[in-house]
């Protein structure tokens, strides 16, 4: 072949083609995984509605005796013990993590920060069930005795747990949004004879919404899903609460306690899966908010 | 900008208010978890020893040691980097360097942030259905380590897309200007270049891994087993789900605090040396990176 037909005709290698092939399959299948869980959360669900509970008691009754004789497969206990938790450790833990993101973003100084941010990452990935352990073993007694309650397990021993674990994710991503701010808006606020809190409050904070939001919120996911702590520590009633110091049973405490013990394919099987959808689609509801809330704030 | 009436005075009293309080509660945080895993160290420390181990449990499970649980979570982590990391790297190739801006890209993308927020327990209950009831492996290794390749696997796409989008573009350029067809490019530049970013991603995914404890409970674990593993369709201990046994199903649950403790340090140690890895590597990347 002459030098100009080469170059006329470029070819493409076999290998060349192939690895373009590989790479493409690997992203097909990282994403088809996405779908394969959401096809088989909605095919094993649906067997729980063509056995005889109506989607209307699913959603709407607060009866989940799963073992019954008659078994009730109502889903609203769960579905408010998951959101009460969720919401309680939220309320502790967005002051906290964002103080301390602000604290390493703009307080600390050079040394102290290249020290506690990795360690605040550490702590992020502090296994779950070593978190759920002691919320069982040290923080349910003492809470116990102090408060003198009937039980140490409960709704505000949970959020605290989970808040623990919910603070350095949102600290780590909070801070990575405040270090974003650029410099020199901050030097102009200092210019202006703005006080450092004036500067944080007024500009730095409002310039970092959008990843200051989706930190919090990624952090309300996370203790939305996390299942080991509220296994162990929120009580395991399936009621509405009405304190903070009643039990409850979340979602995901739900499904690992009852997952291990039900025959494959019976209606508590089904009923489990269902509620594995629920947990899907409202995690799925707090990922968009966060991806919505970043855009909205990144548009102001 | 300052409104009337606020004197300097007042401002400098706001402002140390503000800032002591962020400073308290952003400190107390530190403080409470370092007197936690001090805690922890301090109950856990007295058990370790060399025969806590590497013994099996005897005396249900109030003597002996952790092996079994010790060889499960090892595994379990060291076999889902195996289903993980090639589609992982593999579709973050696929992501920054061979797809256009479009809408496949938008939805892979969204796909892979999407399945990063999933809870573990429903991949639990997708390996479940999947692998251990639609395909038949059974509870064994094989299917948990399947359900936490794939758990692990955004983390690692994500993690290997960012570092691939660190190495600059004259790389790039610099490879196809001298004749490299595009996977030369990428095989003999690029990858070598972003090898140890894509790394980190992967040693804090095996630590995710071995500390996953809701699926491994679903596809993978039996409460005891006297013996190790003898193919990938065993069912297997592992250190998560032991310690869960122990401190809530177990017939001695105040007996074997000792036990319950000493592989909550195991465990914490295996998982915080693992990330203490990932940064020390990740830190000294920054200040060798020649670019």
């Amino acid at each position: 072949m002459s030098p100009e037909a080469v170059l006329l005709k470029p070819k493409l290698s076999p290998t060349e083609h192939g690895a373009r092939l590989f790479f493409l399959a690997c992203a097909v299948v990282a994403l088809g995984q996405m779908f394969l869980i959401m096809l088989f959360l909605f095919k094993e669900s649906l067997g729980l509605f063509t056995s005889g509970t109506s989607l209307k008691e699913f959603f709407f009754s607060v009866n989940w005796y799963p073992t019954y004789d008659s078994p009730e497969f109502g889903s609203l206990a769960l579905v408010v013990g998951s959101l009460t938790v969720t919401f309680f450790s939220t309320v502790l833990a967005a002051p906290i993590g964002l103080s301390l993101a602000v604290f390493l973003a703009c307080l600390a100084g050079r040394t102290t920060r290249e020290w506690v941010k990795p360690a605040v990452e550490m702590m992020a990935g502090i296994p779950s069930v070593v978190l759920g352990f002691v919320g069982l073993v040290v923080v349910a007694p003492l809470m116990q005795d102090i408060l003198d309650i009937p039980t140490g397990l409960n709704v505000l021993n949970a959020s605290v747990i989970l808040a623990l674990m919910a603070v350095p994710s949102i600290a780590s991503l909070g801070e990575d949004a405040l270090s974003a701010v650029p410099g020199e808006i901050q030097d102009a606020s200092y210019a202006l004879g703005a006080t450092k809190w004036e500067t944080i409050w007024r500009i730095t904070v409002p310039a970092a919404m959008s990843g200051l939001s989706t930190a919090v919120i990624l952090g309300l996911g996370r203790a939305l899903g996390e299942t080991l702590v509220v296994l162990m520590v929120a009580g395991g009633a399936a009621q509405i609460p009405h304190s903070i110091f009643d039990s409850v049973r979340p979602l995901t405490a739900t499904l690992a306690a009852e997952m291990g013990e039900t025959a494959i394919d019976s209606p508590h099987y089904h009923a489990l899966f269902a509620l594995g959808t629920i947990l899907f689609l409202l995690t799925l509801a707090f990922n968009l908010l966060a991806y919505w809330l970043g855009r909205y704030w990144r548009r102001r | 900008m300052f409104l009337s009436g606020v004197t300097l005075a007042d401002r400098q009293k706001r402002e140390f208010l503000a800032l002591s309080l962020i400073k308290i509660l952003g400190l107390s945080f530190l403080f409470v978890m370092g007197t936690l895993v001090i805690y922890l160290i301090y109950q856990g420390a007295g058990i370790i020893s060399w025969d806590f181990l590497t013994q099996f449990p005897r005396d249900s499970m109030t003597a002996g040691g952790i092996w079994p649980a010790v060889v499960g979570t090892f595994g379990l982590a060291v076999g889902s980097m195996f289903v993980s990391l090639p589609l992982g790297f593999g579709a973050a190739v696929y992501l920054a360097e061979y797809a256009r801006p479009g809408p496949l890209l938008t939805v892979i993308r969204l796909g892979v942030n999407n399945l990063a927020g999933v809870p573990s327990v429903v991949f639990g209950l997708f390996g479940l259905a999947i692998f251990v009831g639609f395909l038949g492996f059974g509870r064994s290794l094989l299917s948990g380590c399947l359900t936490l390749g794939i758990l692990t696997l955004p983390t690692v796409t994500a993690a290997a897309e960012e570092a691939l989008r660190q190495t600059p573009a004259s790389f790039r350029e610099a490879a196809l200007a001298l004749g490299a067809n595009r996977w030369q490019a990428i095989r003999q530049v690029i990858l070598p270049a972003a090898l140890p970013g894509m790394l980190t991603g992967a040693i804090l995914a095996l630590g995710r891994a071995a500390g996953e404890t809701a699926p491994v409970i679903f596809t993978a674990s039996a409460a005891f087993t006297m013996a190790n593993p003898e193919s990938v369709f065993s069912e297997v201990m592992a250190l998560p789900t032991h310690i869960f046994n122990l401190a809530t199903n177990g017939t001695h649950i105040e007996a074997t605090r000792p036990q319950q403790f000493g592989t909550c340090l195991v465990l914490m140690v295996l998982v915080l040396g693992l990330s203490l890895i990932a940064i020390i590597l990740r830190a000294r990347l920054r200040k060798g990176r020649k670019w």
